[in-house]
């Protein structure tokens, strides 16, 4: 992998970082409010899932969304305001953290509902397949949303009828608090994607190396056979699952462990090895990151509140509108 | 019987088959998908000979997995398709209730008006058929409590014919329940028939001393029982709602202020239901126009009975309407 693209997904995985430890901080402010769910210790999956993808694939995502939403094109401005619920948010505020879209980004959430999107993503891609768009879709989902039974019939769908969906699971190895071995008979997760007849493999999240690796070889194998696949992406979340969540459910020594094995660290520290990042380029880039993230809140904290007049707008598509 | 040009009698099936088969011939971003719509030809043979003719991309028939291709159909319709999904029975809808509220239904809003939602779901509804209580229900009253969801209930062989069609350029999600005791109902049906608009309610029958509301199953029932009430010289208006919503109160309204007795019959449970929702809006709106306390009649609050005696004695019949009626004209 060339110094620009390593730059650039280290880039991209601090801007994520900075970006969610700016929103705990607004949290504790109470800035923002409802559920918020982070993504810090998962920055490389999804950094290294959609910096391989053109800007008309499409991505689905779930609850804990900001990064793809992010790096999928959504702006930390539009990002930001829709957690401050001001009208400058990708939804107007009207979505909140877990609702993050955009049609011009091709970004469709964003969903609260455990594994909805699944099923989804294999329409988005049937969309595209029949209409000779050319896009790609991934879907992007948790390890807890495979003992969803729609995810069962999701994956027999796609197997069956070769819709080309890449299927990235985020395996954090916990659904909220409840372990994966706690909850799920079968915990290799690879092998159950294959009883679907389904290309599958693994990937070690925390290594973004890997991640663009595997990732390339699922594109590759979906661009050439239009079939689906799947990937599985063992990664941890290093914050509680949400704001309100007192992590009695995990060692500390067990967060710690992974904490050593930090995805930004360690491509920092392969970067330094291949003397492709000085410590000026790095403070250079941290600069830069803190200043988008202040204009983004400043973005955010200025834009106006929706007019309360428009509260029944928009729930239905005016009819005259020409499909 | 009358016959001319613009006029063919079919039946419910026949006009649902024909306004189906149209929609997918003629628009090429619609597909169907469902079970046993294609190599079975569908439960109700809605769909018998569709997959030979129209072939497998248009003809999707589904494995046993509601919630799964009802969240492909969404998909689909936010990728730029139009997609029709069929649901064998009312009752298996119920598990693809997630995906049609929580994500059709809300995903417009909660986008802040981004996103466009062309989709159709056709369902089977009512009882009456000794099929038990896991196929017989009437949950599209249900449905109408969701802001986001358009409702539409066929009552006549013309709404078969045409709901479909004009659902479909819809940009947003429209749910059709055709009811399982009207698929052999047979009527003259319009080829062309002028302005047709179904997000409003028809008077079926004027009249000027009593409002009956109904709609899908039981409009057929309120027409007949209106006819015997016309015998002995008591002409009853029956509206026939259509759309469950929006609801039209307008023409509710209107009917009420003539004749200011109003009866709602439903095949719906009454607690809860559509008919509590209509007959609170009339308290809300006609309070001072009535002359008698608005009535229901309404599927009794039980699961449905399989033998015929006690399923008959579940669901409104002709002679309780009749009845009812006499009641309330005394």
């Amino acid at each position: 992998m060339d110094a620009n693209m390593q730059l650039k997904l280290l880039t991209d995985m601090r801007r994520v970082r900075r970006m969610e430890e700016v929103c705990a901080e607004l949290y504790t402010k109470e800035m923002i409010r409802g559920f918020l769910h982070l993504y810090i210790g998962q920055e490389a999956v999804a950094t290294g899932v959609i910096n391989l993808l053109s800007p008309k694939d499409n991505v689905i995502g779930t609850y804990r969304e900001h990064a793809h939403a992010l790096l999928k094109g959504i702006s930390s401005k539009a990002i930001l305001a829709e957690l401050f619920g001001r009208v400058g948010g990708c939804c107007k505020g009207r979505g909140g953290s877990m609702h993050l879209y955009s049609v011009e980004n091709r970004f469709f959430g964003g969903g609260a509902i455990v594994a909805s999107g699944v099923p989804q993503s294999l329409g988005l891609a049937l969309a595209s397949k029949r209409l000779n768009e050319n896009r790609r879709t991934i879907c992007f989902f948790g390890e807890g949303a495979m003992a969803e039974g729609i995810f069962h019939e999701s994956m027999n769908m796609a197997s069956l009828w070769h819709i080309p969906v890449l299927f990235c699971c985020e395996n954090n190895f916990y659904a909220m608090g409840t372990a994966l071995d706690r909850s799920q008979s079968q915990t290799d997760l690879v092998m159950r994607a294959k009883v679907y007849v389904m290309e599958a493999a693994r990937a070690d999240g925390m290594n973004i190396f890997d991640v663009v690796e595997k990732t390339k070889m699922a594109l590759d194998y979906i661009d050439r056979e239009s079939k689906p696949f799947f990937l599985e992406f063992q990664t941890y979340r290093f914050r509680p699952h949400s704001m309100y969540d007192p992590e009695k459910y995990r060692d500390k020594a067990e967060v710690e462990k992974w904490k050593e094995r930090c995805p930004i660290e360690f491509l920092v520290k392969k970067m330094q090895e291949q003397k492709i990042l000085s410590d000026e380029q790095l403070k250079n880039l941290d600069k830069q990151i803190e200043q988008e993230m202040r204009d983004a809140v400043l973005f955010a904290d200025s834009s106006p509140p929706e007019e309360i007049g428009d509260l029944e707008k928009d729930v239905f598509t005016p009819i005259t509108e020409q499909l | 019987m009358n016959r001319n040009f613009s006029k063919k009698n079919l039946s419910y099936r026949e006009a649902l088959r024909e306004g189906l088969k149209e929609v997918l011939l003629k628009d090429e971003k619609t597909f169907l998908i469902g079970e046993d719509i294609g190599a079975y030809g569908g439960t109700y043979a809605v769909t018998m000979d569709f997959l030979q003719e129209l072939g497998p991309e248009k003809i999707m028939d589904a494995p046993l997995s509601e919630a799964g291709f009802t969240g492909l159909a969404i998909g689909a319709a936010l990728g730029g398709l139009k997609p029709i999904v069929e649901i064998m029975t009312v009752n298996f809808s119920l598990l693809a209730l997630d995906q049609i509220i929580n994500s059709a239904a809300f995903m417009r809003y909660m986008s802040g008006g981004q996103l466009t939602l062309p989709l159709v779901i056709r369902l089977t509804t009512g009882g009456g058929r000794q099929l038990g209580a896991q196929h017989s229900n009437s949950f599209e009253g249900w449905l109408a409590h969701i802001p986001g969801l358009k409702i539409l209930a066929p009552a006549t062989v013309e709404d078969a014919r045409y709901m479909l069609g004009f659902a479909i350029n819809d940009p947003n999600p429209v749910l059709i329940f055709e009811h399982a005791m009207l698929f052999g109902l047979k009527e003259e049906c319009d080829d062309r028939p002028e302005n047709f608009y179904p997000y409003q309610a028809k008077l079926r029958k004027t009249g000027k001393s009593l409002t009956v509301i109904s709609y899908g199953g039981m409009l057929s029932r309120c027409l007949q029982a209106s006819e015997e009430l016309l015998k002995s010289g008591l002409d009853v208006e029956v509206i026939d709602l259509r759309c469950l919503r929006p609801l039209d109160e307008k023409t509710i309204f209107k009917s009420i202020s003539k004749t200011r007795r109003v009866l709602i019959v439903d095949e719906d449970w009454k607690s809860g239901g559509l008919s509590a929702e209509i007959s609170a809006r009339i308290m809300e709106n006609c309070f001072s126009g009535l002359d008698y306390p608005v009535q229901r009649l309404c599927r009794r609050e039980v699961p449905m009975a399989y033998a015929k005696h006690m399923e008959d004695a579940s669901i409104p019949q002709i002679k309780d309407i009749i009845h009812k009626m006499q009641e309330m004209l005394v």
